[in-house]
């Protein structure tokens, strides 16, 4: 009684949107879809909505063929990342309009229309038009309509990527809430995103996607703490990993210039060439450690990016603080060697401080 | 220097103004004047230049046993003719515009923009080229001379217009508009007409005020595809034009096939100023 996809693909202009992309989703739970932009996560969810025609492969919910039933008869919702509403209904009419279109009771319709306008907190803006409200409340319209709905697939296509970083934040801290209780325990919730911060804090069934091709699938702590290989790392990992080719000798690690400690779990690695994988926000400053130039330093919120350089090792540190640094001044910096990821040549995890590792 | 720009600006505003406008005020004031008053010396003022009078007007309406000219059924011919084709032209263009906006087509080497090209192309080659083809077509299904006849004629030179704007309208009308209709339970003819037609009134009601430009001021089919059964307007005012001319008519007609447009251009201008699709992709 699953949404089940086997080997889908769907390759226009003979690139791959999706490449034999196989996965089953149970009701009541939530998925996220982590990838790049033009990753295909639009493609994904359109072709489960059934805007789009796969090219081979099959996909079936709840024991039925989907691809013979088409988009208006599916019963999905979908939320796009352009803030989709209808530019000639007011709010009230925006979040009826689906269920009009089923016909339902009228008092049914009333009530349903209420309580997901007081769920995204639309309470009072009933009689507003589209073009009156902001980003963040035209966002709340087209995810009041969803809800309204109560689609057994709830599709929603990187909602807030559109939207400043405040109302992100605070859109994203509602999103958890809905999700938590209003998520009825017959609906599937997919959410795509390229914000591997979103996909941590929603806490829900995890799938890697690159280049049309599902990388990983997991619970978001085992993508966190295992990335089956460097380009997950890069993916699921904002900034990305920072990643540094560097020997393995007995006692250290050691890169261009650069010598580390050996961390302890690396004790079973044979000596030679890897790739190591550090969290930026693994690194800090510190008056013991290597000498590095600064090329870039940002400021976001509350943390403080630098971009590093020694020689032809570069690094992203992350400072939980904000701070003022000029550029090509000389910082002190530390790697926590505890939180070093291995990679092999074949660019797959083979060391992790979590423990796990690869097969 | 800003006072300057002011200066020029609004004496070129006043001089085009006058431009545009002499003409019919010059035409108002022939309308109301009789043989003598236009033949004589020029005369400006009513009552102080010359006695104003309605034989101009009433020309019009008289019956051409008594020495009238009757424009009123060539009138009510060309608003028939023109809002007919308009409507037709409008439904399908429109149809066939949103068909070429949101579809592929392929049929050998022939693309979207190649069928969207062929529309505009009618309108490219100048009209006489047409005609024969025209007169040859409708007077083998034996429409030749006929209301029915020219509204096929004027269905073929206004369609173009209205599947070009159209089609450029809906490119603008974003494709997410229509999946989510979709996805909201509508089948493709009620997205279709449910929401993305009540977002494509400003491009409807400009095309449709070409559609009645083009079609109203159309002379030359009218003349040519046309004898004694059925006149339209242009070639009824044209004709008054005798070995004397009649001033004083020939204005007061050239008013009254002028007005139509001028209202059109009032009430179409209110609904143009409202832009409505800010909303829908922000």
């Amino acid at each position: 009684m699953n949404l089940i996809g086997e080997n889908l693909t769907y390759k226009p202009d003979n690139q791959f949107h999706l490449n034999k992309v196989s996965f089953d989703f149970k009701k009541g739970n939530l998925y996220t879809i982590l990838g790049r932009t033009l990753s295909g996560k639009t493609t994904f969810l359109k072709t489960i909505a059934g805007l789009l025609n796969p090219d081979s492969g099959s996909l079936s919910f709840e024991g039925k063929d989907f691809s013979k039933i088409p988009v208006w008869e599916r019963n999905v919702a979908m939320v796009y990342q352009q803030f989709i509403n209808y530019p000639h209904l007011n709010v009230y009419e925006n979040v009826i309009f689906p269920l009009k279109q089923r016909k339902l009771s009228k008092d049914k319709i009333k009530t349903d229309v209420d309580e997901a306008l007081k769920t995204v907190g639309l309470i009072g803006f009933e009689n507003r038009k589209i073009q009156e409200l902001s980003g963040g409340q035209q966002q709340r319209v087209a995810l009041a309509r969803s809800l309204a709905k109560k689609a057994k697939i709830l599709l929603l296509d990187e909602p807030l990527v559109n939207l400043d970083y405040k109302l992100r934040e605070q859109l994203r801290e509602e999103f958890k809430k809905i999700f938590s209780k209003g998520l009825s325990s017959d609906a599937i919730l997919i959410y795509s995103t390229t914000d591997p911060q979103e996909v941590m804090e929603l806490n829900g069934e995890v799938i890697v996607l690159d280049e049309g091709k599902v990388l990983q699938k997991g619970p978001a702590k085992e993508i966190f703490e295992n990335p089956r290989n460097l380009k997950v790392a890069e993916i699921s990992n904002d900034p990305p990993m920072n990643i540094l080719k560097g020997i393995k000798s007995s006692e250290k690690l050691n890169f261009e210039n650069i010598s580390i400690n050996m961390p302890k779990h690396f004790k079973n690695l044979q000596d030679q060439d890897y790739s190591f994988g550090i969290r930026a926000s693994e690194i800090e400053l510190n008056d013991n450690g290597e000498e590095f130039e600064i090329e870039l330093a940002e400021i976001s919120g509350s943390e403080t990016l630098l971009h590093l350089k020694k020689g032809e090792s570069k690094v992203i540190a992350l400072i939980e603080e904000v701070m003022n640094f000029k550029i090509h001044e000389k910082v002190k910096i530390k790697f926590n060697e505890n939180k070093f990821y291995a990679f092999n040549k074949e660019e797959e995890l083979i060391s992790s401080p979590y423990g796990v590792s690869n097969g | 220097m800003e006072k300057l720009y002011k200066i020029l600006k609004y004496t070129f505003i006043t001089l085009w103004t006058v431009f545009i406008v002499a003409p019919f005020l010059w035409a108002v004031s022939t309308s109301f004047k009789d043989f003598q008053s236009v033949n004589s010396k020029v005369t400006y003022i009513p009552w102080l230049d010359f006695e104003p009078t309605l034989e101009g007007w009433r020309v019009l309406v008289k019956s051409p046993a008594r020495g009238g000219v009757d424009i009123v059924e060539p009138y009510f011919n060309s608003i028939f003719v023109t809002c007919t084709a308009s409507l037709i032209s409008i439904i399908l263009g429109t149809l066939a515009a949103y068909a070429l906006s949101r579809f592929t087509f392929k049929a050998g080497f022939v693309r979207n923009n190649d069928i969207t090209f062929f529309f505009i192309s009618q309108r490219i080659m100048p009209p006489i080229v047409l005609s024969i083809p025209f007169f040859i077509f409708l007077s083998t299904i034996g429409l030749l001379d006929s209301l029915l006849g020219l509204v096929v004629v004027y269905i073929v030179l206004l369609m173009p217009i209205a599947v070009w704007i159209m089609v450029d309208f809906f490119n603008r009308v974003p494709k997410e508009l229509d999946e989510t209709a979709l996805i909201d339970g509508c089948n493709p003819y009620q997205a279709f007409y449910k929401v993305v037609l009540p977002n494509s009134i400003p491009g409807l009601i400009v095309a449709g005020m070409f559609c009645i430009i083009f079609g109203w001021i159309d002379f030359f089919f009218a003349f040519i595809l046309t004898f004694t059964e059925v006149q339209l307007l242009p070639v009824k005012v044209v004709a008054l034009n005798s070995s004397i001319t009649p001033w004083w008519s020939l204005s007061a007609s050239a008013l009254i096939s002028v007005a139509p447009l001028i209202i059109v251009a009032f009430v179409v201008e209110r609904y143009l100023s409202k832009g409505n699709l800010s909303g829908a992709l922000k």
